[in-house]
């Protein structure tokens, strides 16, 4: 027989703090190996976001934050004044909804696709070969696509040629880069999504297939009785936290992709704030947009959270 | 049970579209394998698709003497190593005292972590305490800032919940301290973890890009994914590196297929290990969390 969890001596509630601090003192070597952790933390998540008060200033690096003149809301009207920063706005916004239309249901597809092999080496050959692009870089997987898209070499050109379509430089058009956006982002990240619910999958009871079998439903319907209902839970959360990432797609993969000539339909929030934040220095609007963007993904997490309660039972706390 | 038509295409469809989705994740990176290993003639008109046309090692003879390619893969490997090691450090030492109920300070240190899951700060204040500590144009900005992650530390903390509580009495009935409890008797115990946990580290700092980008511009310490991404979307190889002639006659479409090899060769490598390892860790550790 073997416990888990409970203390290893009795935890009660103390009797007087003089009791509480024998106590902790008797497990001294507990806090002090926990000290660096908790630093670490304090330094590196806590200072910076008590450094976003910058965001409300019109800072200079040389008087530091407190010697920088508070401007109040000043940043947060000029993001809103200037066009410049609204069309990186629907970009962002644009690129973040066709994410969740089209990348978020993906792996969901596959997984249940998946599940439906009876042979298990090849589900298995599948499942290695779709999940290792997850593991390599957004450069490599930036390089990997210049690669095929190239106009002289790159092998989708040649195909098209062969249908009598002329070379496309993929990249140097505005039209295209949304979707190299989100396609790039599919062909990387979809095998991980699949292995999540794969693993939702696998802990469905079975016996739940039998009774159904028994009952006369075809696999169609248990998949849609069954499989879907069971893993709805992990659905959900992984749907909450993706809308909390709404406007957070990722520097590095954006970046990557990115030239003077796609920029108009490419540039999201993250790649400009790194553009005017640290190349041009304007430290205080910078900071501005990026907790505009932090308090609009907790928001859409809170909204998000309250409506799947509501509707499905199920939430992320 | 009979298997009705309906269901025999449907396998048969489900295979043949499986199949195309697998395809699709390898035959681009045999295309670029191919180019890697072709010649300029036969790039340059468009034939290699998938295989290498007028086989030639020009494109790697150059990448494997350019000195600031090994300069990178070297920033690149220590990065690797010791932020792995840093990260397993701190990632361990913070999720073990939070799995014993003699921590007192469970629920705050919880809070206070998971708060950070949701609301981070953004670029700017994180730049300006680096800049602060010192820590910029070093590699520490490459592995301190990143010590922990969230996920991470609660993936660790329930494998430690899920040692049994023997193991702790029985280090403290032969007399050991916490740190000897945790040296000698639980962390060989947590050897898989730390493996799941030490892989996905690892990979995370092998391709380290963004820190990079912001925190670094001295050339001497420029990881090797930054390097990548010059030479392959900015035709920057060889700018003032190197001054062979076969600069001259080789593809510049081969040279960034072969850097691309390069850079992702280690990782390829790993991929065996890393199946065996990662599977089973999400396996247990999404479920449970």
């Amino acid at each position: 027989m073997s416990s888990k969890i409970g203390p290893t001596e009795a935890v009660q509630p103390f009797a007087t703090s003089r009791e509480k601090r024998a106590f902790i003192r008797k497990y001294w070597a507990l806090y002090v190996i926990s000290l660096p952790g908790i630093v670490y933390f304090i330094v590196f998540k806590y200072f910076p976001l008590f450094g976003s008060v910058i965001a409300f200033q019109d800072y200079n690096i040389f008087k530091g934050i407190a010697g920088s003149p508070w401007v109040g809301l000043e940043h947060f009207q000029r993001m809103f004044a200037y066009p410049e920063f609204l069309t990186i706005l629907k970009n962002t916004l644009l690129i973040g909804l066709y994410d969740l239309v089209f990348a978020f249901p993906i792996p969901i597809v596959l997984a249940l696709l998946l599940n439906e092999l009876r042979v298990m080496a090849f589900k298995r050959l599948v499942q290695t070969v779709v999940y290792m692009p997850h593991f390599l870089s957004w450069v490599i997987v930036g390089g990997v696509l210049v690669g095929i898209m190239s106009p002289e070499t790159g092998i989708i050109n040649t195909i098209l040629g062969f249908f009598g379509i002329e070379p496309i430089y993929f990249l140097g058009e505005n039209e295209y880069i949304r979707s190299i956006l989100i396609g790039s982002g599919i062909w990387k990240e979809s095998g991980w999504g699949t292995i999540i619910y794969l693993a939702a999958i696998a802990g469905i009871n079975p016996d739940l297939y039998e009774a159904s079998q028994i009952d006369g439903a075809g696999r169609l319907r248990q998949t849609l009785s069954i499989t879907i209902p069971s893993i709805l839970p992990t659905i959900m959360i992984l749907f909450l936290l993706h809308i909390g990432k709404f406007l957070d797609f990722g520097f590095e993969r954006v970046f990557v992709f990115l030239n003077s000539l796609n920029s108009e339909n490419g540039e999201i929030i993250d790649t400009y704030v790194y553009r005017a934040g640290l190349i041009d220095r304007q430290y205080s609007y910078t900071t501005a947009i990026g907790l505009f963007k932090s308090v609009v993904g907790l928001v859409l997490i809170a909204i998000g959270n309250t409506l799947s309660k509501k509707t499905t039972g199920e939430g992320l706390y | 049970m009979l298997i009705t038509r309906a269901e025999r295409w449907f396998n048969r469809f489900n295979i043949v579209f499986l199949s195309v989705v697998g395809l699709s994740m390898v035959l681009p990176m045999l295309h670029v394998l191919a180019q890697s290993f072709s010649d300029n003639a036969a790039i340059n008109s468009g034939q290699v698709s998938l295989w290498p046309v007028g086989f030639t090692l020009d494109n790697y003879k150059l990448i494997l003497n350019d000195p600031s390619m090994w300069i990178a893969f070297r920033n690149s490997v220590v990065i690797t190593v010791f932020g792995t090691l840093i990260n397993l450090a701190a990632t361990t030492t913070l999720a073990y005292p939070l799995s014993r109920t003699e921590y007192l300070y469970r629920k705050p240190v919880l809070v206070m972590v998971l708060i950070t899951l949701i609301f981070h700060a953004p670029l700017i204040p994180n730049y300006l305490l680096i800049k602060q500590l010192g820590m910029l144009n070093t590699l520490w900005a490459l592995m301190i800032p990143g010590a922990i992650s969230a996920f991470n530390l609660f993936v660790m903390r329930s494998f430690f919940l899920n040692l049994p509580n023997e193991l702790i009495d029985s280090g403290k009935i032969d007399g050991c301290g916490e740190f000897r409890t945790l040296w000698h008797i639980v962390l060989p115990l947590s050897k898989p973890a730390m493996a799941t946990m030490g892989i996905i580290y690892a990979v995370g700092n092998w391709n380290t890009y963004s820190s990079a980008i912001y925190y670094i511009d001295k050339r001497t310490l420029i990881p090797l994914q930054v390097r990548l991404r010059e030479i392959v979307f900015t035709d920057t190889f060889g700018a003032a590196d190197s001054t062979s002639e076969m600069l001259l006659t080789v593809s510049p479409e081969g040279l960034k297929m072969a850097v691309i090899v390069v850079a992702t060769v280690p990782i390829m490598l790993i991929y065996p290990f890393l199946q065996k390892h990662f599977i089973k860790g999400m396996l247990v550790g999404s479920i449970k969390s």
